[in-house]
């Protein structure tokens, strides 16, 4: 049995190891409240978007979908594809659990399996001691939420220039998600290059062009991922090193 | 917007919870189907990438300075620069360009 403090530590080291997470999270999500200023939500709507949310392209692309009115299922079509990833990460992170963790504490974990949460998770010794996460969450989730916040407030008081600026850092980090993957597998760097001239010529071309942005990110990422799959079938044993 | 904006929050929640916690509590074993294994393993990039362009030089006020910072992230992230480092660079790029454009 784990005593009082046990807990207590393992929540601090979770608290510590969520700090920097948190730091980067509060420049991202600013970054994120501009985006959702530009389509017209308010301060607390971006608040209570991040606070559950927890994803930075998951929420991008919810907002996508805010913005163009579009039709609730395509709500749910967005939001599974922009967050297939962590659906990845909860199978690796549910290999790391004691097999006897409770259903509550499963359900807790779970709340916010994001890039840099589950990396510092998934170093931590097997199995995972859930206060760790709990200690991480409790730092990095409020700082996510109030840089959202955040963005949109500012987002009206800052220059134009200085906006203009930190709507990129959204971007910057997505740009910083793909490219190590696309510099070690030669098929992600092609496929990524792929993806931006299909974007890029879906959003020019006629009929394409005049679908919603959420629905040529979903049809787009279905055709090409489902192409990749087929032409370039990963093998079981680069899949464990890939997840992770 | 016509349509609720909370509502379209909670069915965002209601996905991305579900997306994180079925496999913690329900699947133990790993996806055994190469086809969506693969599938699964493609999706994240490619749908970050078509998210990031051409949107990064729609964002902007000059469409050359979000060109820029993407050209500016991409050399950074391909030479090692961790996530924080590359967002601000891609930030720094466009602040000082457009001072110029």
């Amino acid at each position: 049995m784990k005593t009082e403090k046990n807990r207590r530590s393992a929540f601090l080291r979770g608290m510590r190891d969520g700090l920097p997470i948190g730091l980067g999270y509060l420049a991202v999500s600013f970054s994120l409240g501009i985006a959702a200023r530009n389509i017209g939500m308010t301060a607390v709507q971006g608040f209570i978007m991040s606070w559950f949310g927890v994803a930075s392209a998951g929420e991008y692309a919810a907002m996508t979908v805010i913005g163009a009115a579009a039709p609730y299922i395509e709500m749910v079509l967005v939001s599974l594809i922009a967050n297939a990833r962590y659906l990845l990460m909860s199978f690796a992170l549910s290999q790391r659990l004691d097999p006897k963790l409770s259903v509550l504490h499963r359900l807790l974990i779970g709340y916010a399996v994001t890039d840099e949460l589950f990396g510092i998770a998934i170093a931590q010794p097997k199995p995972l001691d859930p206060v760790y996460s709990y200690g991480s969450y409790a730092v990095a989730i409020p700082m996510w939420a109030i840089g959202t916040a955040l963005g949109v407030i500012a987002g009206n008081v800052l220059p134009l220039s200085v906006v203009s600026a930190l709507s990129v850092a959204l971007f910057g980090m997505f740009i910083a998600v793909i490219i190590p993957p696309a510099k070690q597998d030669k098929v992600v760097l092609l496929f990524v290059a792929l993806s931006f001239a299909f974007s890029f010529a879906a959003s020019r071309l006629p009929l394409v062009s005049t679908l919603s942005d959420s629905a040529r990110v979903i049809i787009l990422t279905l055709v090409l991922s489902a192409a990749a799959a087929v032409f370039f079938p990963v093998r079981p044993d680069d899949m464990e090193e890939a997840d992770i | 917007m016509r349509h609720n904006v909370y509502i379209y929050i909670l069915i965002m929640f209601a996905v991305i919870y579900a997306i994180r916690v079925l496999p913690l509590t329900l699947v133990r074993k790993q996806i055994k189907n190469r086809f969506l294994r693969s599938f699964l393993y493609y999706v994240p990039y490619i749908t970050l990438a078509v998210m990031t362009f051409p949107a990064i030089v729609e964002v902007t006020q000059s469409p050359i300075a979000g060109a820029a910072a993407l050209v500016v992230g991409i050399v950074l992230a391909w030479c090692g620069a961790g996530l924080f480092p590359v967002a601000l660079s891609c930030c720094a790029t466009v602040f000082i360009l457009e001072l110029f454009l």
